[in-house]
């Protein structure tokens, strides 16, 4: 856009002008071809125009071609069935009118590879109307089909139109996620999603096995835009917007129905989630996983390879995984040995950090929630977050103190980890095992949760009230920890900012007079003013 | 007299009980009201009724009310009787006589002799007073009548009494002795001349009178000398005995005169409010304001100075002064009058009873005067007095106090000044000129309140840090909130612009921070005096903060370290407001913010190490727990490490921010091992946290050095104040590793390492606590009081009320009526009574002439028939 800019700034007035004139040139230029077929050969202009520098006239150009080529399809102008080369049609036998169409689709096929090529350019603008003139066409073609078969036999669909538009937005080298959004409100029709999902699939194989598996971020991002754009509909009614209508055996074509639908989509993700991904697309994934893919797909179940492996890597990637494991466990019976043992092993000083600790913990009070788990794994649990509550800050804080607390109040015999009266009141090192990586060995059971004694002395007043609580037996009832999951420190902050009636404020009663001096005099012992 | 009615009063009482008994007894007089049924235990007062009695009793109360008021009807004016107990039989004659006696006396004592407490009242004998009576008696007395006392002369009762018969024939004889010579005198003369002679014995007897007291009064001297020369003999033979009791005797005598000759404690001042306080303190700084004002105009201020002078109470103003030399305070001096001592200065004279501290510092300002420092160094002087003073105020920290000690020190600066303008009692013209120039370069001492944050920057512009508080300070004295209305809210205005003010002082580069030094007293005493403004004030910078970083956290994941002003405000913080607080409304917010910004930032650890400063002052005193500085103490000193192998990284887990390896994990290796030597201990500047200019390596080793030192001063500072801590030991699990094992031992190392292995690390278990056994629920019935039997219940108190009201309005309004009906019935007979006598009487006259006329006529018919006979 910048060199284009440049030469409107310098020459405004005429540039606008030229726009104008050219505008109306080829509106009167299509409407002259339209009109009669004298004037046929000014379709050249037109695709000169198509080509030219100028992105403004290109974007009209595009306009003007859109509005050619499908009035011509509307018409039958153009050949249907396998075109011959253009010496060929010229030398062969065949009738003017038979000469015309074929000369008009060869121009019509080259406008659309011009279209596609228009589809890599550097300018949204052109790109955005190039993809939408090609998508004029692929309905223009879907109703007037241009291949010669028996349609009572086939359905009709640009099949080949759609994939040469996937692939040209799947690219290699740039980021078209601002073109495949404007793309999504195509593929709100049925069909062209159907159609386009499949060709995802071809065009992901092909890639990456040409690739050999290995990772190409800008490709995969683009991929990942375009496929986490897709939502399957959940019920087999709403398959009511398509692009092209079937007269004949509507219903059994493939896009109009719903399984087929979850199937394509399910290969498609399959086919994307095969090759190695990038850690950062692995978060994205997951993040969006059990949300708007796993209730998409026909048998979710083949997900769970996928899952183990991610919930096998660790860190993040770990605690994201969860949640699609917990889909799968929690609805398709998907039995996982050594879960809890793993989600023990997730417990490090990060997860109080990562951005995902809502959901983690989210997670976490639901798979703890079971009142078949054995003592020692809930007594374990409370421990370890007891004791990495020592480094939590205090929004963490907030929340795995309650979160203690229901597990012992799930399982009472746990409530020796804080009450625990014995007849020699002898005092005793921690025997819990910070390093043992099984539960069951961790001896946590023998331990108490000294820990939250700690933290009675903490900074914040809410969380030192809410380690208060062991001191006396729990209440009954379990605290909701929904409430506290998303609280930001701003919040916390805003509790004792927002109050609105304070009576007297309390004041250091100790006269200030330097900066540096007074309390404790940390601060001037190692700084000085200058 | 007192016996008869007495015995009339019992007979009365006697017949009346009787009749009363009688009545109660008869039983026609009584009625008897007829109960449905018996109800046990319930006593009723009705049940018997003595109609008679009490219809008796009715008519008698109206005639004394309604009769009355019926007859004064239409009657304007009516005679009342005011005479006390007039109309009471009852009453004994003598104490109504009594009573009507005191009654006057009250009436005399009401008004004029309140006060008069000695006085009684004045006695009468016949009009004459009883007292200057007695006094004549007196007179009577007095020697000057006692000789003339019985001597009754015949001139004298003759000329007073006109003179007896005999008497007057005698004198008779004598005049026509002297007929020829006296024959003129007339009686007018003779009084006269009676007169003088009285007067010249009055006064002979005067002169005698003043004779013989001279004689006493020169017996009583020649007694007296010679008494002396008696007296000074034995004491003289003494004082040779015993030579060493003299000064003794002296010390007390001394001690006497010296008591004698002490100030005496004198009435203060009253104690002044502080609305006076703050009047007087913008009065003495208009005052001086003028003077300033007159002096940069170039008028002579010696006048002015002089008059302030000294001035005694005995001072006449009458232009008599003594000369310095002359005044000489009275004083002993080991043992000695030292007179001969020359007084100290005026000055001193000035300020007798205040400390000798405060003449010190007078001296010291009156040094600075003559070296003609200006100024500046009198402001210092100020500066460290005032401090010296909070220091020593610290236990009642009462904003009061404090002003009254500024009001103090603004004296003292008036006097310097005055002082000052003493010596230059004549000025050259040069002189005046350098004086006019000192006043432009003096601050005004009067100051508006800023309306706005630019009106104060204004203000405060161009001016020396010193300068700057000043302003400040006489700004807020001004526009104290007793002295107008709306200053109150302008002074916390004040607090909010003077905090932005100490912001943008602090983004400054270079950071003018020794300017925000000097405004720290002056914020700490206006935030005692508005406490909520300043609340609000600071709550407003620290929601802003906490926003903006929670924002940047929210795009970013990360946020920088804040910047210089957050940290002087949040230095502030600590300094205005209590941090040991369980919760309070300012310091809670901050900490928070502190935490937050320890844990969610990585750039610099310059920054780092402030705010972990701040969080150690924090928490200094409650010892509370504070998870994030701890990780970022372990985190910088996981910085110093150069090359880890992977498995003793894994020995201690690193709490992000920081990560286990990373481009800037070892931010903190020195790059020549050799720059420890050349290193030495220095504070660092606070600005370093803004911008680092080193140079070569070397600085940056020392600065890294120095980084280093903060870190493991922190560290030790923590491990002290966290020992109590049960999990100590695990929360110092990563910094023990660290220092034990990776990094060489080095004094200050092993002092932390010490610390954290001497703390136990066995625990009791946890145990409940003991808690009180809730009570089993009893199950006795539940009484619930009935108060009114036989009414509506189930309905509300209110409405049971209003019930209850309702009953007794118709109740009284029936009653009413009935009074009201038997008033107007009394009336009614009264009237009709009034009728029937009215024509009674009329029949009685008419009856009467007719009887009259009857009489007459027949007498006249009886006459008739005599003449016809």
């Amino acid at each position: 856009m910048a060199p284009a800019k440049k030469r409107n700034v310098s020459s405004a007035k005429t540039s606008q002008q030229s726009v104008k004139t050219a505008k109306i040139d080829l509106n009167s230029k299509v409407e002259r071809i339209l009109e009669s077929r004298k004037h046929a050969n000014d379709v050249f202009d037109i695709l000169e125009v198509l080509q030219s520098e100028k992105d403004k006239d290109v974007i009209s150009a595009a306009d003007a071609c859109g509005k050619l080529f499908c009035t011509l399809l509307e018409r039958k102008e153009l050949f249907i069935g396998k075109l011959p080369g253009e010496e060929e049609a010229l030398g062969g036998g065949y009738s003017a009118e038979e000469k015309y169409r074929m000369f008009m689709r060869h121009r019509y096929n080259s406008c659309v590879e011009m279209l596609l090529e228009h589809l890599t350019h550097e300018l949204h603008g052109v790109k955005e109307s190039a993809l939408c003139c090609l998508m004029k066409f692929a309905a223009g073609e879907g109703q007037h089909p241009l291949e010669d078969l028996d349609w009572s036999e086939h359905y009709s669909f640009p099949r080949e139109l759609i994939l040469a538009v996937v692939e040209r937005l799947l690219s290699k080298t740039t980021d078209n996620s601002l073109l495949i959004s404007r793309f999504q409100e195509f593929l709100e029709m049925e069909d062209v999603r159907y159609y386009v999902m499949s060709s995802v699939r071809e065009n992901v194989g092909k890639v990456m096995d040409k690739s050999k598996g290995a990772v190409m971020p800008v490709y995969q991002t683009n991929v990942f835009t375009l496929m986490s754009n897709i939502s399957v509909p959940s019920q087999e009614s709403e398959l009511t917007n398509f692009m092209v209508k079937q007269e004949a055996k509507h219903e059994d074509w493939k896009a109009a129905k719903l399984n087929e639908h979850k199937r394509v989509f399910e290969r498609m993700w399959l086919g994307f989630l095969k090759y190695k991904l990038p850690s950062n697309m692995y978060k994205k994934v997951l993040v969006i996983l059990h949300d708007s893919i796993l209730p998409h797909m026909s048998k979710p179940t083949l997900m769970i390879d996928f899952l183990t492996a991610a919930y096998e890597v660790g860190g993040a990637i770990s605690l994201l995984a969860l949640n699609g494991l917990f889909v799968l466990i929690h609805q398709h019976n998907l039995d996982y040995p050594d879960f809890y043992k793993k989600l023990y092993n997730l417990l490090e000083p990060s997860i109080f950090h990562v951005k995902y600790r809502a959901r983690f913990f989210h997670l976490a009070n639901l798979f703890l929630s079971s009142s078949h788990l054995p003592v020692y794994l809930v007594a374990a649990f409370a421990k370890r977050l007891a004791r990495l509550a020592l480094t939590a800050p205090s929004t963490g804080l907030l929340i795995v103190l309650p979160f203690i607390y229901n597990l012992i109040r799930r399982h009472p015999s746990c409530r020796v980890l804080v009450h625990k009266p014995s007849t020699e009141d002898e005092p005793l090192e921690d025997p819990y095992l910070m390093d043992e990586e099984d539960p069951a060995q961790c001896r946590a059971l023998e331990s108490s949760l000294w820990e939250i004694k700690t933290l009675q002395k903490h900074h914040h007043p809410d969380v030192a009230k809410a380690a208060m609580l062991i001191n006396t037996p729990l209440p009954e009832k379990e605290d909701d920890i929904s409430e506290v999951l998303e609280i930001t420190t701003y919040e916390l902050m805003e509790r004792d900012l927002k109050q609105s009636q304070i009576k007297n404020i309390p004041l250091e009663f100790e006269t200030a007079t330097q900066l540096l001096k007074g309390v404790g005099d940390v601060l001037g012992q190692h700084f000085c003013l200058d | 007299m007192g016996k008869v009615p007495k015995k009339r009063n019992l007979a009365d009482k006697v017949r009346k009980t009787k009749t009363s008994t009688e009545i109660k007894n008869n039983p026609f007089e009584v009625k008897i009201n007829r109960k449905k049924f018996d109800v046990l235990g319930r006593k009723t007062k009705h049940d018997v009724g003595l109609p008679g009695v009490s219809r008796s009793k009715a008519i008698n109360k109206r005639k004394e009310t309604l009769l009355k008021e019926y007859k004064q009807k239409n009657k304007s004016n009516k005679l009342i009787d005011k005479r006390f107990g007039e109309y009471d039989t009852k009453m004994a004659p003598e104490d109504k006589i009594l009573q009507r006696f005191a009654m006057e006396r009250q009436r005399v004592h009401d008004k004029k002799d309140v006060y008069n407490l000695n006085e009684e009242e004045e006695l009468t004998h016949y009009g004459q007073s009883l007292a200057e009576m007695e006094k004549f008696n007196d007179i009577v007395n007095s020697d000057d009548e006692s000789e003339e006392k019985g001597l009754l002369s015949a001139e004298l009762t003759a000329s007073h009494f006109g003179g007896g018969g005999l008497l007057k024939k005698r004198t008779s004889g004598d005049q026509q002795e002297e007929e020829g010579s006296q024959r003129a005198k007339s009686r007018q003369e003779l009084i006269e001349e009676l007169i003088q002679k009285s007067k010249q014995e009055k006064r002979e007897r005067q002169v005698q009178k003043e004779e013989a007291q001279e004689l006493t009064e020169k017996l009583d001297q020649e007694w007296k000398s010679i008494q002396s020369l008696m007296v000074k003999k034995t004491p003289k033979a003494e004082c040779d005995d015993k030579p060493e009791e003299k000064p003794k005797l002296e010390e007390y005598d001394m001690m006497v005169r010296e008591l004698v000759f002490e100030m005496k404690a004198q009435p203060s001042e009253k104690m002044k409010t502080p609305e006076e306080l703050a009047r007087e303190a913008r009065e003495k700084l208009q005052k001086l304001e003028a003077d300033r004002l007159r002096r940069m105009m170039g008028e002579e201020v010696g006048d002015t100075a002089q008059s302030l002078v000294h001035m005694s109470a005995d001072d006449l103003n009458d232009g008599f002064v003594l000369d310095k030399e002359d005044q000489k305070t009275l004083a002993y001096q080991d043992g000695k009058w030292n007179i001969g001592e020359k007084s100290e200065d005026e000055d001193e004279d000035e300020e007798e009873g205040e400390s000798g501290g405060e003449e010190e510092e007078e001296e010291e300002e009156s040094e600075a005067e003559e070296g003609d420092g200006g100024e500046e160094e009198e402001d210092d002087d100020d500066e460290e007095d005032e401090e010296q003073e909070g220091s020593s105020d610290e236990e009642d920290g009462h904003s009061d106090l404090e002003s009254e000690q500024e009001s103090e020190d603004e004296e003292r600066k008036q006097e310097a000044e005055e002082a000052s303008a003493e010596p230059k009692k004549i000025l050259s013209k040069e002189e005046l000129k350098a004086q006019q120039e000192a006043a432009k370069a003096e601050l005004p001492y009067t100051f508006t309140a800023p309306e706005s944050y630019s009106d104060l920057k204004d203000l405060l512009h161009g001016h020396t840090p010193d300068n700057q508080r000043l302003i400040v300070a006489r700004t807020q004295k001004c526009n104290h909130p007793s002295l107008a209305v709306g200053n109150k809210l302008k002074l916390q205005k004040l607090f909010g612009f003077l905090l932005e003010y100490i912001g943008e002082l602090a983004t400054r580069s270079p950071p003018e921070l020794t300017t925000i030094d000097k405004l720290i007293p002056e914020l700490y005493s206006m935030c005692q005096i508005y406490p909520e403004a300043a609340c609000k004030a600071m709550q407003g910078i620290l929601g802003d903060a906490g926003h903006s970083m929670e924002e940047e956290l929210e795009v970013k994941g990360h946020v920088a370290f804040p910047t210089l002003d957050m940290l002087i405000y949040l230095k502030v913080t600590a300094l205005l407001f209590p941090t040991s607080d369980f919760r309070h409304p300012v310091t809670t917010p901050a900490l928070l913010y502190i935490s937050q910004a320890l844990m969610k930032s990585l750039q610099d650890v310059t920054s780092g190490l402030v705010l972990c400063c701040l969080a150690v002052e924090y928490v200094s005193f409650s010892k509370r727990f504070l998870p994030e500085l701890i990780n970022f103490l372990a985190g910088t000193l996981h910085l110093l490490h150069t090359h880890l192998s992977q498995h003793i990284a894994a020995s201690y887990a690193v709490v992000p921010p920081f990560r286990p390896s990373g481009k800037c994990s070892d931010l903190l290796v020195l790059s020549d091992s050799e720059s420890c030597k050349s290193w030495s201990k220095k504070s660092l500047p606070l600005s370093a946290t803004q911008h680092l200019d080193l140079k070569n390596d070397l600085d940056r080793d020392h600065h890294r050095l120095m980084c280093l030192f903060t870190c493991l001063d922190l560290v030790k500072r923590c491990s002290l104040l966290y020992k109590d801590l049960m999990s100590f030991t695990f929360i110092f699990q990563p910094i023990r590793t660290l220092l034990s094992k990776h990094l060489s031992a080095q004094e200050l190392h092993r002092e932390i390492l010490e610390t954290i292995s001497s703390v136990p690390v066995s625990h009791s278990r946890l145990v409940l606590e003991k808690k009180k056994p809730i009570p089993l629920k009893l199950l006795t019935p539940k009484i619930v009081e009935v108060l009114d039997y036989g009414k509506k219940r189930g309905s509300t108190r209110e409405e049971r009320e209003k019930e209850r009201l309702k009953h007794k309005y118709k109740k009284e309004f029936k009653g009413a009526l009935r009074e009201i009906r038997k008033d107007s019935r009394f009336l009614a007979r009264e009237k009709l009574n009034e009728v029937m006598n009215r024509d009674a009487e009329r029949k009685r006259k008419v009856r009467e002439l007719f009887g009259s006329l009857a009489t007459q006529e027949g007498e006249w018919k009886a006459l008739k028939r005599r003449k016809r006979k």
